[in-house]
């Protein structure tokens, strides 16, 4: 059984998605980074606009449209602080 | 006799009517403390994030960032003052009038030159009315404040925070703008339904508060990019996000200080009612009893004199 990444994504005004997952992709102002588990500690500031895509243990996967943003990486999990976050539906997200 | 129970009744249906209007804001209010307890509640996740975040930060990385270092000297300092838009909430926005009004004597006396932003109506009438001078003002979002409204205000101050290190005494330094070299923020804490109190805090310079030095615990973190260029990104959303934790508190005691009034307003409609109901019943039973009297009498003299023929 694969190790599982808790991910917590939290806007200003609210904690806008929590839950375990496999692999987190986001785009820092550095270049594009996938974080999977055992990832090392690492603080990033998220491109503008970004999407965070949330790749879900069922191969599912959720996206979301991110302003303001930082990713945060230590060893409890992955946190993404956003001023603003949005869903991008299914059907816009690849 | 007639007169006065009309007066009464008159009164009695005015009572009722100020009852009327008093429940209901009372009502809107309890409702409204319930959502600023929740949307205070929902904003604890980033501010505990950002925190953490900057902690990190803080222990991997010189902090030499004019947001965080004290000026050498204090020439003016920034106080924003969080009040009310819109009045019937007791003593919420001039207990926060009064809290600034200290501390802009506090700062004078270290002879510091106060420059005043004031959030909400109420505090921005108060100041006009005395022809002080205020450097910025928004109103229109006491009662339920966004996130972009925090962030507007965060951004003319952090701009005259950054305009003020240059400054030199009695002039305005290279850039020619007047900035602060202080910032301090007076609004009203919550901490019940029934205590409220108004608080005066410094945001800037900032401390980074607790900062763990225990080794091994902290991971060496990589950063994305310069931990410099980071923490020049994200300390003006720390402070952003300090100002919305104010408004957001705020909301939630203007809301309980107005439902308090409220209530004390309903009480005291209802207690009148009560008192004119009592007085509007004797009187009109008076008016009857003397008519009653009049006709016995009337009919009594009828009486006598219809038996001397």
């Amino acid at each position: 059984m694969a190790q599982q990444l808790h991910v917590e994504l939290v806007a200003v005004e609210e904690r806008v998605w929590s839950g375990e997952a496999e692999m987190v992709v986001a785009r820092t102002t550095e270049g594009e980074l996938g974080v999977l588990p055992g990832h090392a500690p690492l603080l990033g500031q998220l491109a503008e606009p970004g999407q965070v895509r949330i790749k879900l243990p069922g191969g599912e996967q959720v996206s979301y449209e991110v302003a303001g943003g930082f990713l945060s990486v230590g060893a409890e999990g992955v946190t993404v602080l956003a001023e603003s976050a949005t869903p991008v539906s299914a059907a816009q997200g690849r | 006799m007639a007169a006065q129970v009309r007066v009464l009744r008159q009164r009695i249906r005015s009572a009722k009517g100020m009852k009327k209007i008093t429940k209901a804001m009372e009502l809107v209010a309890t409702s409204r403390i319930a959502k600023a307890q929740a949307r205070v509640e929902a904003s604890l996740p980033y501010a505990q994030a950002i925190t953490g975040v900057l902690t990190a930060l803080a222990s991997n990385a010189r902090i030499d960032h004019p947001l965080l270092t004290p000026r050498e000297r204090v020439r003016r300092a920034g106080v924003v003052l969080v009040t009310a838009d819109r009045g019937l909430a007791g003593g919420y926005s001039s207990n926060a009038i009064r809290t600034t009004e200290s501390l802009l004597a506090r700062l004078a006396a270290d002879g510091k030159e106060p420059v005043l932003y004031v959030i909400g109506r109420k505090g921005v009438s108060y100041y006009r009315f005395r022809n002080r001078p205020i450097e910025a003002n928004w109103t229109g979002f006491s009662e339920q404040p966004s996130f972009a409204d925090a962030r507007a205000v965060g951004e003319t101050l952090i701009k005259a925070f950054s305009a003020g290190a240059d400054d030199v005494d009695g002039g305005a330094g290279a850039d020619g703008v007047l900035g602060i070299d202080e910032l301090h923020i007076v609004y009203t804490e919550f901490h019940s339904l029934m205590t409220q109190n108004p608080v005066a805090k410094i945001i800037g310079p900032m401390q980074v508060e607790d900062r763990p030095r225990s080794e091994g615990l902290l991971p060496a973190y990589e950063f994305e990019p310069e931990a410099e260029a980071l923490l020049d990104a994200l300390l003006p959303k720390y402070i952003n996000t300090r100002i919305y934790a104010a408004l957001i508190e705020s909301a939630a005691s203007e809301s309980a200080a107005r439902r308090r009034a409220m209530k004390a307003a309903t009480d005291n409609a209802e207690e009148m009612i009560e008192k004119y109901t009592r007085e509007m019943n004797s009187a009109r039973q008076a008016g009857i009893t003397q008519e009653i009297s009049e006709i016995v009498g009337g009919a009594n003299a009828l009486a006598a004199s219809g038996s001397e023929v």
